[in-house]
C-alpha cells in the first residue's frame, strides 16, 4: 500500500463550548508530546470547522468535565469524530488514549517512515528528464502530459540528495538537506556555477556515477578473483565509496545497498528508455 | 474579512531547524488562545497528499515552517497550490523565534511566496495523473 493511501489519526484539541480550557502549560505539553510522535494536531475554540476528510479519522480531546459531547466539534468533510473527556492532560495520558484510538481505527502508527523525498521546483524545472534518467528507484515518473513528476516519494533514500546534483537547473529540493539551494533557499547565480561544476566533475569520473561504479565493481571483482585477497578488495571498494560519498554527497549507506552490477544497468537503461520516450513525445507535440 | 489560519511544522524527523525556536513558536502559540494548526511533519504530510493541506491552502494563511520556495512546492506537489497572494511563510531554519511569533500574532498578513513562470495550480492538476 502506498503511504498515499494509508489512513492517518488527526488529533483535535477542543476548547470550544461545552469544554474547559486545558491549562497552558498542560496544553504546551500535550500537543509537544503528539508532534514528537508524529500526530498531527489542530487546536480550536470552534470558531471554524475542523480540517477533516474520510480518509483521516478524527479523535477530539477536550476536558468535558464528565460531559462529553455524543458528537465532536464541526468538520467540513466526511471523517468519523471520535470524542473523548480528558482530566489528566499529563503527556503519557493522552497519548496513551490516542495510540489506543489510532489502534483501534486502524490507523498507521506514526513514525515508520522518514520522509525524505525530492521536491521538484517547477519555476525552474526545464523538464529535461536527467533526474527521471538518472534515478534508479523508480523515484520519479510523468504525468498524463509528459510533466516530470515526483511519483514514487517513499521509494527514495534516505539523506540521498543525489538526483538534485545532476539537476543543471538546481530545481530539485530535498526541504530536509542541511545547506542550500538543496533546502528550498534561494538560487543564487554561483549556486548553478557550482551545479554546473558538479555534472562536469561527475563526467570526469568516468561518464556516469553507474558506469564508474560498474567498472570499479568489475574491477574489483576481478582483482579479488585474481588475487584472493579480500582485505585489498573491500579497502578498493571503500575507498571508492568514499570518493563517490564526497563527490556527490552520496551516504555511503546508499551506495552500500545498491543492487548488483548488471541489476543497476538494466535499472538505468530502463530509466533512460522512460526519459527518452518522454523527450520525444515532448519533441513531437512542440 | 477572517483572521488568517495558522499552520505549525515541527519538522519532527530530522534537526535541521533549531530545537529552541520550533519550541519557542510552538509554546507561544499555545499559550495565546488562538486556533492553529500543527503537523508533526510538512514534508510527510505533502508526501501523504493529505487533504487537510488542500483545506490549509484555501484562504489567507501564515506558516511557520521552513524556506518559502519549499513549502510552495510542498503545498503543490500535495495537489494543494497555495494562493500566493494570500500565503506568508516564515522560515523558522534562519528566523529568530521572536520574529516568527511577532508575523504569526500580528493580524496583518506579508505575502512571501515566491512568484515563478509555472502557474503552481497547473502543476497541483497534475498531480497523480
Amino acid at each position: 500500500m502506498s503511504i498515499r493511501d494509508e489512513k492517518t489519526l488527526r488529533i483535535v484539541l477542543y476548547e470550544g463550548a461545552g469544554a474547559e480550557p486545558v491549562p497552558a502549560e498542560s496544553r504546551f505539553a500535550a500537543v509537544q508530546a503528539l508532534l514528537v510522535n508524529g500526530y498531527s494536531v489542530t487546536r480550536t475554540t470552534g470558531e471554524r470547522p475542523v480540517n477533516a476528510h474520510a480518509r483521516n479519522d478524527v479523535l477530539a480531546l477536550g476536558n468535558f468535565g464528565g460531559r462529553a459531547p455524543a458528537s465532536g466539534p464541526a468538520t467540513d468533510g466526511e471523517a468519523q469524530v471520535q470524542v473523548e473527556d480528558l482530566a489528566d492532560w499529563a503527556p503519557e495520558t493522552v497519548l496513551g488514549k490516542v495510540r489506543s484510538a489510532g489502534a483501534s481505527k486502524q490507523a498507521i502508527e506514526p513514525g515508520a517512515w522518514k520522509p525524505w523525498f525530492p521536491v521538484i521546483d517547477y519555476d525552474r524545472c526545464t523538464n529535461c528528464m536527467q533526474c527521471l534518467s538518472f534515478c534508479l528507484f523508480g523515484v520519479y515518473g510523468v504525468d498524463t502530459a509528459n510533466k516530470i513528476q515526483v511519483q514514487n516519494n517513499d521509494n527514495c533514500k534516505t539523506n540521498c540528495p543525489a538526483c538534485s546534483r545532476v539537476c543543471p537547473e538546481a530545481a530539485i529540493m530535498f526541504p530536509k538537506y542541511k545547506a542550500g539551494p538543496i533546502n528550498g533557499d534561494v538560487v543564487s547565480s554561483a549556486d548553478l556555477q557550482r551545479e554546473k561544476m558538479k555534472i562536469d566533475i561527475s563526467s570526469l569520473l568516468g561518464g556516469d556515477v553507474y558506469s564508474m561504479l560498474r567498472d570499479r565493481s568489475e574491477r574489483a571483482r576481478s582483482r579479488f578473483s585474481k588475487e584472493r585477497d579480500s582485505d585489498k578488495a573491500l579497502k578498493e571498494r571503500q575507498k571508492c565509496l568514499v570518493k563517490l560519498a564526497e563527490s556527490g554527497d552520496i551516504p555511503a549507506e546508499v551506495l552500500m545497498s545498491l543492487p548488483s552490477p548488471e541489476e543497476i544497468a538494466r535499472r538505468a537503461e530502463e530509466a533512460k528508455a522512460k526519459a527518452a520516450a518522454a523527450l520525444q513525445q515532448n519533441a513531437a507535440a512542440s | 474579512m477572517s483572521a488568517p489560519k495558522i499552520l505549525y511544522c515541527h519538522c519532527a524527523y530530522t534537526q535541521v531547524v533549531p530545537a529552541e525556536v520550533k519550541d519557542a513558536v510552538l509554546r507561544k502559540l499555545c499559550d495565546s488562545g488562538v486556533s492553529f494548526e500543527a503537523v508533526a511533519d510538512l514534508c510527510e504530510t505533502s508526501a501523504r497528499r493529505d487533504p487537510s493541506l488542500k483545506q490549509m491552502a484555501d484562504g489567507a494563511v501564515k506558516i511557520a515552517a521552513c524556506y518559502p520556495r519549499a513549502v510552495k512546492w510542498l503545498f503543490a506537489a500535495a495537489g494543494a497550490p497555495l494562493n500566493i497572494e494570500a500565503a506568508e511563510v516564515l522560515n523558522m531554519r534562519t528566523q529568530p523565534a521572536a520574529e516568527v511569533i511577532e508575523a504569526l500574532m500580528k493580524p496583518e498578513l506579508t505575502p512571501n511566496v515566491p512568484a515563478g513562470k509555472e502557474t503552481i495550480e497547473a502543476v497541483a492538476e497534475g498531480v497523480g495523473k
